[in-house]
């Protein structure tokens, strides 16, 4: 393969045959990047995102996980300063994490490249809340594309990259699981971009240096450009539309088109693809020219809001569908304005902690001591479950450590006495850190308990490296954080590495230990995931041959 | 009006093949020129929960789940997961279940999820290379044999079935 000047990507005799693929929505991502030469990709796992990194790394490019998705998506904003591109990918609740620089980087004027890759999850297949980030693009001000299949995902990527070149602006590809997990069949090389700029750097205060005088007339352009954007939608936008009868229009976006398309096949259809700015003149126009006007979308009711908001008269799904995925049965409901309950699924087998598990010792001691487990997010959240059912609460990343000093801040001294903080290695690195130096800070007169699950990948996702790992997305070896010494620099006295599979008696008296102290501990609980150990040590061993 | 595609509905639960026996699957179809789209969840099922996963192809796919009620073929792995499951099969649809293999005649109990392919093989009109090429791209060497043995016994389970059903009629 190669970039011509005038054609972008070419690809040769064989790619030609080899251009059509059956490709999930985050391998036809990576596939666009890769073919559109990102200079570097960053992002932090979180399903369904992850492997849009981990394919794009196979392909060729150059890929990286972060510690957060805050830090993720500064690394990639100073890539699209160079002038290169830069692909940040997450899941949904990770922008929350990166929404600081993302509702910033709106206001700069960039000289490359950002794409931005939001994984949502209605539904909440693997997640702990199921909001809607399309909301985001319209709070933060940046434009946003929505694919609907792995074909958009290849082709609207590549469309981003050009918008965001062309108004110098950063793009949200806001996916959602079905997109991002579904494998469909994807023609390569089917739309040419320029290739990339060659990185230089240039001063450039007003742009890029967000002090309140220059950030004040950078709103200003912002919303300028925006209003170009929504224009240009209005008349050259990746949008669809589909004629058919005049009695019924639809209204949709992402993967509810392909329901819509399923259960309404005679419907006259208006597919948006780039769904901020919206393109309300094709809205109205089209909601004019049918009878009955209906938006069929998945999750919050964003479509439908903006286009009452713009006075289009459309129908809008009943309250109960906002809940779960959609599909072409609960469309054909809501075109039918069917409201009755829905058939409940049989419940399956609910997922558990693997037989020998070393966080089931972990549980079985904090169950056995009665203790208040502030816990986290991965694999160990199912300590939650029977048989354990031995953790209390789940917020977001990094959250066990606050919420356990809350707990031991305001619980009489009896409970506090027992509130232990639980998190993994990699929900550590992500947020936790900083959770650690509020317990320095402000620790709790009965001091705290700090559990770190640390086996030694980040197991929930499928067993992506992290810094605490010392070994870069491809496993080769890089700097390594180590949590003890960490623990130690902050000023914890009490800070202990631990095998809990190895000796249960040992670890139960360690942690009561620790509960009896009233001070602060930090217990490393370390071994790595059953199902990465085999892996783990092909890494090792390979980085030390390197090394030798 | 395009034709309806075919619907497969492949459950199981975590660690059991799943997920490879439905990109097989999907392999074939996509092999064949036929418009395919597959879906399943990932996360939280990988820990030895309920798995599902949906293919569909034919000459036109909308949406990558199979509607509730409209699979043609329903494989479980797992016996346990077929009332889970049952609701996805349409009246007179297949189930395709480990009651049709005789497992010990496997040479690797673990391909029972490519045996259960081989009942589903007599089903429909991919040709047997088109299987045989699928399974050796979908994976790795050392269990060719294996599976290449597993989908052999699953295909003539499936035509003794069909013969015992040619016979009721």
């Amino acid at each position: 393969m190669q970039y011509s000047e005038t054609k972008g990507v070419i690809l040769d005799d064989l790619e030609q045959k080899q251009a059509l693929a059956l490709l999930s929505g985050d391998e036809a991502v990576a596939m666009a990047a890769f073919d559109s030469g990102v200079t570097l990709g960053t992002g932090y796992p979180g399903t369904p995102s992850t492997e849009i990194l981990e394919t794009f790394e196979t392909l060729g490019g150059k890929a990286q996980w972060s510690p957060n998705e805050k830090v993720a998506m500064e690394v990639a904003i100073g890539v699209a300063f160079s002038g290169a591109r830069a692909l940040v990918t997450m899941k949904h609740v990770g922008l929350n994490v990166a929404a600081d620089p993302l509702f910033t980087v709106a206001y700069i004027r960039l000289d490359g490249a950002l794409i931005i890759v939001s994984a949502d999850d209605p539904g909440m297949a693997s997640s702990q809340n199921e909001q809607d980030n399309r909301r985001y693009a319209l709070a933060a001000g940046v434009p946003m594309l929505e694919p609907s299949d792995s074909q958009e995902a290849y082709e609207f990527t590549l469309r981003a990259i050009e918008i965001s070149e062309r108004w110098q602006v950063p793009v949200l590809l806001r996916m959602t699981t079905r997109v991002c997990h579904s494998k469909t069949v994807v023609r390569r090389g089917t739309m040419a971009i320029p290739p990339p700029h060659s990185p230089h750097f240039e001063h450039d205060f007003p742009s890029r240096v967000m002090i309140p005088a220059y950030a004040k007339p950078a709103h200003r352009r912002l919303r300028k450009t925006l209003a170009e954007i929504a224009a240009w939608n209005d008349e050259a936008g990746p949008n669809e539309l589909i004629k058919g009868s005049s009695s019924l229009g639809i209204i949709t976006s992402g993967i509810a088109f392909q329901h819509v398309r399923e259960a309404a096949p005679q419907a006259s259809v208006l597919k948006l693809g780039m769904t901020y700015p919206l393109p309300l003149e094709r809205m109205r126009a089209f909601a004019a020219s049918v009878e009955r006007c209906i938006v069929i979308e998945e999750g919050d009711p964003y479509l439908v809001e903006a286009a009452r908001t713009a006075g289009i008269a459309v129908d809008a799904k009943p309250e109960m569908y906002r809940f779960g995925e959609l599909n072409s049965t609960r469309v054909r409901r809501i075109l039918n304005g069917d409201i009755s309950s829905e058939a409940k699924p049989v419940p399956g087998k609910p997922p558990a902690l693997c037989p020998g598990c070393p966080h089931r010792n972990v549980y079985t001691v904090l169950k056995d001591l009665g203790c208040i487990v502030a816990g986290d997010i991965g694999c160990y959240s199912l300590g939650v479950l029977p048989p354990f059912q031995a953790m209390d609460s789940l917020v977001c990343m990094g959250a066990a450590i606050g919420v356990g000093l809350g707990l031991r801040h305001s619980l009489p001294p009896a409970e506090a006495r027992r509130v232990v903080s639980v998190l993994g290695d990699s929900t550590f690195v992500h947020s936790g850190i900083t959770g650690l130096v509020e317990m320095v800070y402000n620790p709790p007169e009965s001091g705290h308990v700090l559990v770190i699950l640390d086996n030694g990948t980040t197991a929930m996702t499928g067993m992506q490296e992290h810094p605490g790992t010392g070994r870069t997305l491809n496993h080769a070896q890089t700097g390594k954080v180590i949590f003890e010494d960490l623990a130690r620099s902050l000023g914890v006295r009490n800070v202990y590495v631990i095998d809990p599979a190895q000796d249960l008696g040992k670890f139960q008296d360690l942690i009561q230990s620790c509960l009896d102290k009233k001070e602060l501990s930090v217990v490393i609980a370390r071994r790595d995931c059953l199902l990465a150990a085999r892996s783990i040590r092909e890494y090792e061993r390979c980085n030390e041959q390197q090394a030798d | 009006m395009n034709s309806k595609p075919t619907n497969v509905v492949i459950a199981g639960l975590g660690g059991q093949g799943v997920i490879k026996a439905s990109d097989i699957l999907a392999d074939v179809a996509f092999s064949a020129g036929l418009d395919v789209k597959k879906s399943e969840l990932h996360g939280m099922s990988q820990r030895g929960g309920s798995v599902s996963s949906d293919v569909r192809f034919g000459e036109r796919v909308f949406s990558p789940m199979v509607p509730e009620g409209e699979a043609d073929f329903l494989l479980v792995i797992a016996p346990d997961q077929i009332p889970v499951n049952a609701a996805a099969l349409r009246l007179g649809g297949s189930l395709i279940d480990p009651s049709q293999i005789d497992e010990s005649s496997l040479s690797n109990k673990k391909s029972i999820n490519v045996a259960l392919l081989g009942v589903l093989s007599r089903h429909l009109q991919f040709p047997v290379e088109a299987w045989t090429a699928a399974l050796e791209r979908n994976l790795p060497q050392k269990l060719h044999d294996a599976n290449l043995q597993a989908f052999s016994i699953g295909r003539a389970a499936g035509q003794t079935l069909e013969q015992k059903i040619g016979q009721k009629r």
